[in-house]
């Protein structure tokens, strides 16, 4: 028996390292699949406020990968803990809800209002515009970064992550701010900021002109990026972005992460989490690994001394 | 402050049953209807051949070539037989999805998510309806014609399209029984005068306490005025760009109209199929 379980710290436990991403996931996958194999729900970013969304086209197709600017709509936090929260008790797998505010204080407010049964956790989508800096996330800076997560930290005693945003030049000093203001883990990544446009109608593809890419296209750069956050701190980091594989899963977990979310894969393969669950029991008996968690400390690469910049030529 | 409240408070309360399932599906057949449109017939025993009408499916296109498409496809069900086991889907070939659908060959599978979506209904005191569609949306219509047979209810088809060529599934409608009235751009019957004329008179006959459509805005339009007009019900099936089709994305919401107030819905979880009455223009 290969041992999946893996501890995020605060005491939550998960069966296994496979959760959903935020936003591809909701009550609908209960149609088609099983959650109750699955390490962890995650739910679309909830704001305290009503907010209606972008304009159409939200999504579009890019080579091996899509593009998005669903933006948050959002029915509230009340309308959430009333109507939604019901729904996922049903289920074994613990839920962490993710949030987002446009402010510092509306991050705290949305935080402290999530100290119910029922939710194991909050993912602090801190990848959104902040309107006190100009409007630029709070994730792209340290100390913008360090100042939700404090605040946060102050009102709640749940397990709270930090989901960071690729589109920053050095993601490692905001994962360390993460740390230092208290988070149990990291999140990377979000999308990353990208565009296309349709030559025939020479108009942008989405309604929003500029949007993120997410599915495989995207998956080395967030690689990256989680590889370099592990090692930068020593809270869990939760690698996101282009998996869709059990392979790609492994991957994430060789470069240092803890634990994975699935995204847009579940938008072509409803059953992915399910199938990289299996594939990762598979490929740890396959290696010799009793315990999943083994694999974090298992890349072959002492000898390798990255050189950033000269990576980047 | 709380203690965190970790995980498993509650087992599952019934063991897992599935309402959608991606099946991977055997291709019986895939042919030509006409110039553009081709019918794939496939065999999909299971939840997937339980499909009622106006549901959907999200359809795993092949990459062949240069396309590559990585979204699946929303389909209608065109047939659905639970007891043969087999889902029929009649499409256009349009882009790089169809274009890869278009070729696959007797015997090859293909995955396709579903049964999808909410479908049609005829409420209590509907005992003769309108269907008035367009292009490919009269593939989404034939199945609800088959349906009302089955309940005993009476069925127009009003079939709009640009020449004679275009007008697909007339024998589907006929063979239940449809009156069937065929409205052509090439000699100017499918003017919308002309179809306000023709929904007049079926009103004035006693045929139409139920309007459907799909596969146009225009007629639509017409449908969604007569109906407010003459307290008629009336349902209308939608179309809009998906990725999940489960409800999970929100890429494919619009903009209704309920009780005045503009509320944005998803296509594929509160529809494809919506309240007439709702419905705005797209
Ligand atoms: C609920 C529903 C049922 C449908 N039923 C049928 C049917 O029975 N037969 C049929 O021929 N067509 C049907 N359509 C339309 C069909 O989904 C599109 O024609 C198809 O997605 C086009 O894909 P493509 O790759 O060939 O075209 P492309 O233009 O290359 O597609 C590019 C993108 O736009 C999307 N797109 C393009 N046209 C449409 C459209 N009309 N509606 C939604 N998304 C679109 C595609 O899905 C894809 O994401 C239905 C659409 C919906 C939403
Ligand atoms: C349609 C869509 C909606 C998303 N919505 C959210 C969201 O509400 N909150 C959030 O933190 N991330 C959101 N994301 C980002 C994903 O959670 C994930 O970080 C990203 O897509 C990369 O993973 P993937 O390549 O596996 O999809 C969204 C992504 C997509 C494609
Ligand atoms: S297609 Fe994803 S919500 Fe409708």
């Amino acid at each position: 028996m290969v041992d999946l379980s893996v501890d995020l710290g605060r005491g939550l436990i998960l069966a296994n390292p496979v959760m959903p991403a935020s936003g591809t996931f909701a009550e609908g996958l209960a149609r088609v699949i099983d959650l109750n194999g699955i390490g962890a729900l995650v739910t679309k970013t909830i704001t305290e406020e009503l907010r209606g969304g972008n304009l159409t086209p939200r999504v579009a197709e890019v080579s091996n990968g899509m593009l998005n600017s669903i933006g948050i709509p959002s029915k509230g936090i009340t309308y959430f803990l009333e109507h939604t929260l019901p729904f996922y008790r049903q289920f074994t797998a613990p839920l962490i809800v993710s949030i987002s505010a446009p402010t510092v204080d509306a991050f705290a407010r949305a935080a402290a209002r999530l100290n119910v049964p029922g939710i194991a956790g909050i993912e602090a989508n801190i990848s959104c515009p902040n309107i006190e800096e100009d409007g630029k996330a709070f994730a792209m800076r340290p100390g913008t970064t360090e100042q939700a997560v404090s605040a946060m930290r102050e009102v709640t005693d749940l397990p709270l992550w930090a989901k960071l945003t690729p589109n920053t030049g050095d993601i490692a000093a905001v994962a360390r701010a993460a740390e230092k203001a208290g988070a149990d883990a990291v999140v990377v990544a979000n999308t990353i900021l990208a565009m296309s446009i349709d030559i025939e109608t020479m108009r942008p593809t989405l309604g929003n002109v500029m949007g993120g890419l997410s599915g495989p296209a995207f998956k080395p750069i967030a690689l990256r990026m989680t590889y370099q956050c592990a090692r930068a701190v020593n809270i869990p980091v939760i690698g996101c972005g282009g998996i869709a594989t059990a392979n790609d899963a492994v991957e994430y977990l060789l470069a240092g992460a803890a634990a994975v979310q699935v995204g847009t894969a579940t938008f072509t393969r409803p059953n992915a989490m399910n199938e990289v669950i299996a594939g990762l029991t598979e490929y740890c008996r396959r290696k010799g690994f009793n315990r999943v968690t083994d694999l974090q400390a298992a890349l072959n690469a002492e000898m390798l001394i990255p050189d950033v910049m000269e990576a980047a030529q | 402050m709380r203690q965190p409240e970790n995980s498993a408070v509650t087992p599952p309360v019934d063991p897992f049953s599935a309402l959608a399932a991606d099946t991977s599906a055997r291709v019986l057949r895939n042919e030509w209807v006409n110039a553009e449109y081709k019918l794939i017939v496939l065999d999909a025993p299971g939840l997937a051949a339980s499909a009622e009408a106006g549901q959907f499916f999200n359809i795993e296109c092949p990459v062949v070539g240069e396309d590559k498409p990585f979204f699946r496809r929303p389909m209608s069900t065109y047939a659905a037989d639970a007891e043969t086991g087999q889902v029929e889907f009649l499409y256009k070939v349009a882009g790089a999805g169809t274009r890869g659908l278009a070729t696959l060959l007797d015997g090859q599978t293909v995955r396709i998510l579903g049964p999808l979506g909410v479908g049609f209904t005829l409420p209590e005191h509907v005992r003769s309806i309108v269907i008035m569609g367009r292009g490919v949306g009269l593939a989404t219509l034939a199945p609800l014609a088959e349906m009302a047979h089955r309940r005993g209810v009476a069925v127009t088809a009003v079939m709009s399209a640009r020449g004679p060529e275009q007008v697909l599934s007339v024998d589907r409608f006929e063979a239940t029984g449809a009156a069937v009235e065929i409205v052509l751009d090439s000699d100017g019957t499918s003017d919308l005068a002309n179809v306000e004329a023709i929904l007049r008179r079926l009103h004035a006959q006693g045929r139409a306490d139920g309007f459907y459509t799909c596969g146009s805005n225009r007629l639509m339009l017409l449908m969604k005025r007569l109906a407010g007009e003459l307290g008629i019900y009336g349902e209308v099936a939608m179309e809009q760009q998906m990725a999940c089709g489960l409800g999970m994305c929100f890429c494919c919401v619009r903009n209704f109209d309920v009780d005045g107030e503009t509320v944005s819905k998803r296509v594929c979880w509160d529809g494809p199929v919506f309240p007439l009455a709702e419905a705005t223009s797209w």
